[in-house]
C-alpha cells in the first residue's frame, strides 16, 4: 500500500514537472481567417447574425479555437513537452480524452484575411480525480492567438485525460470472460485428475496397512507405507463443514458461493463445490451426491483442453429455482 | 439591460447532423464526435457533442437576443452531461451585472440527463441597440 502512494506520488510530480512548459510554440494557422469557413460555421449552429456575413464580415468570435485546430493533417508546432506529457498519461491508462472548460476572451475581431500565430503553455496538470466519466488527470492550456504583433484573444482551454468506465448497453467489444483458475497437476496427483477427467473419483489406499487417504500423498499417514492402489469412491457424502465465499470476487467466479468439506461415505473428506441449493441453503449433514461438471470455456487460449471438475449435488428432490 | 433580465430560452435539438456538422466546421475530427461505434468503445453510449460547437451555440444564444451590433468580449463555459443525439437542450440566461454598455450574462444549457453547459458572457451592447427597446417589440 504505502508503496503504491510513494509510486503515485512519483507519477504526480512528474506531471507537475511539466506546468508552465510550452504546449506550442509559434504555431500557424493552417488557413488564414475566411469566409468560407465562417460560413460553413454558420450554417452548423445556425447562426443567422449578419456581422458574420458580407463586404465587412468578422467571424464569430467563438470561432476562436477553429484557427489553430490541425484538422485531419494534425498540429503545426505543437512543442515536445504536450505530447509526451499527453503520451505519459497515455501510458498510465489515462487513454481518453473529453474537453471539460474552454474560457476566451477577445481582444479584437477577426476578419477574412488575418494570418493567425499561436502561442501555447501547460498552465496546470492536476492530481487524480475521479469523475462520472472515469479516474483521470485535468490539462489546462492557455493560448495567446495573435494576428501579425496584435494579441486577437486567449483561449484558455481544459481537458480531462481519463480511464472510461465501460457502461453496459451498445454494442461492445466482448471481453471473453477469464478462466477458471486450474488445479495444480503434479506426480503425487497425476493419477487422481486423470481419474477426475474419465468421471471416476479415486481414492488413494496404502497397500501396507489398507488406510483410505486424501487429499493424494506420497506415503501413508498411518504407517509410512510407499506403496498405494486406488479405490473408486462410491460418490454418496455429506457437508462436513462450509465457508460462503462473498469477497474478495475472482474473475470467473460469481459470488457468493458455498465451498464445502466434503466427508465421502468412505470417510476421506475434500472440498468441493455444492450444486443445486443456493449457497445460503448449505448445511452441515447436507447429503449430497457426486457429479461431474465440464467447463468448456470459450477464448480460452491457455487450456485448451475443457476443465473437468468434481462437484456435489445435493440429494434431497429437486428444488425449483436451485442453483446449479 | 438590466441585471436581473432573464433571455427567453432557445430550444436546440441536439441532431446527428448538428453533432457532426458541429465538429467538422470546427475542423474537430475526434471520432467521437462522429463515429457511434468508436464512441461507444470509448465508454460513451453514442457520439456527442464537441465543446467548440456548444461554445458556439452559446455565443449564437446571446448575439441572437442582443442583436448584430453586440460584440462579444468573453465566453466561459463548463461542460457537463454530454449532448447525445436525440436530446434536446435549452438555453436559459440572465444577466448578472450591467456596466455601461457591456453585461455578464450567465448561461446554462440544459439537456434531458442534466446540465450540459454552465457559463458566463460577457457582451458589449451599443447604446440605443439593446434588445426588448419598445420599437423591437413590435
Amino acid at each position: 500500500m504505502s508503496h503504491e502512494v510513494a509510486v503515485d506520488e512519483e507519477f504526480e510530480k512528474r506531471l507537475k514537472a511539466y506546468e508552465g512548459r510550452p504546449a506550442a510554440v509559434a504555431g500557424m494557422g493552417k488557413d488564414p481567417v475566411n469566409a468560407p469557413m465562417i460560413r460553413h460555421w454558420c450554417e452548423a449552429m445556425d447562426d443567422t447574425n449578419p456581422a458574420y456575413e458580407g463586404e465587412d464580415a468578422v467571424a464569430p468570435p467563438t470561432m476562436l479555437q477553429v484557427w489553430t485546430m490541425g484538422g485531419l493533417s494534425g498540429h503545426t508546432g505543437r512543442a515536445q513537452a504536450y505530447d509526451e506529457l499527453l503520451g505519459l498519461l497515455d501510458e498510465a491508462g489515462y487513454t481518453s480524452v473529453v474537453a471539460t472548460d474552454c474560457e476566451q476572451e477577445y481582444l479584437r475581431p477577426l476578419r477574412p484575411g488575418d494570418e493567425i500565430t499561436f502561442d501555447s503553455i501547460i498552465e496546470s496538470v492536476s492530481e487524480e480525480k475521479t469523475t462520472k466519466l472515469g479516474t483521470g488527470h485535468f490539462v489546462t492550456t492557455r493560448t495567446d492567438l495573435r494576428v501579425g504583433p496584435d494579441l486577437a484573444g486567449t483561449h484558455r482551454f481544459r481537458i480531462l485525460k481519463y480511464t472510461p468506465i465501460c457502461r453496459g448497453g451498445g454494442p461492445q467489444v466482448r471481453q471473453p470472460k477469464p478462466a477458471r483458475s486450474r488445479p495444480v497437476v503434479n506426480r503425487d496427483n497425476a493419477a487422481f485428475w486423470e481419474g477426475v477427467r474419465r468421471h471416476r473419483l479415486l481414492i488413494q489406499r496404502c497397500t501396507s496397512c489398507g488406510t483410505l487417504r486424501h487429499p493424494w500423498l506420497p506415503g501413508c499417514n498411518a504407517c509410512g507405507g510407499l506403496d498405494w492402489d486406488t479405490v473408486e469412491a462410491s460418490g454418496e457424502g455429506t457437508v462436513y463443514s462450509y465457508v460462503v465465499m462473498h469477497h474478495p470476487p475472482f474473475p470467473a467466479y460469481d459470488p457468493p458461493y458455498a465451498v464445502a468439506l466434503i466427508e465421502l461415505a468412505e470417510g476421506v473428506r475434500m472440498i468441493g463445490n455444492v450444486v443445486g441449493v443456493p449457497y445460503d441453503k448449505v448445511r452441515i449433514g447436507l447429503p449430497l451426491r457426486l457429479e461431474f461438471q465440464e467447463y468448456d470455456e470459450e477464448h480460452d487460449q491457455e487450456h485448451d483442453e475443457k476443465l473437468t471438475l468434481p462437484v456435489w449435488r445435493t440429494h434431497e428432490a429437486d428444488r425449483p429455482g436451485g442453483d446449479v | 439591460m438590466n441585471a436581473g433580465d432573464e433571455l427567453p430560452p432557445l430550444e436546440i435539438p441536439i441532431t446527428r447532423t448538428l453533432i457532426v456538422a458541429g465538429a467538422i466546421a470546427s475542423r474537430d475530427y475526434q471520432d467521437v464526435h462522429h463515429d457511434a461505434e468508436l464512441a461507444r468503445q470509448k465508454g460513451s453510449p453514442d457520439i456527442f457533442m464537441n465543446i467548440l460547437t456548444t461554445n458556439g451555440l452559446v455565443g449564437r444564444y446571446i448575439t441572437d437576443h442582443f442583436g448584430p451590433t453586440a460584440v462579444l468580449r468573453r465566453v466561459a463555459i463548463r461542460l457537463g452531461a454530454p449532448n447525445y443525439p436525440g436530446d434536446t437542450m435549452v438555453l436559459t440566461g440572465r444577466v448578472e451585472e450591467v456596466d455601461g454598455d457591456t453585461a455578464t450574462v450567465r448561461v446554462l444549457g440544459a439537456n434531458g440527463i442534466g446540465k450540459h453547459v454552465t457559463g458566463m458572457v460577457t457582451v458589449t451592447v451599443p447604446a440605443g441597440a439593446a434588445p426588448g427597446a419598445p420599437e423591437e417589440a413590435a
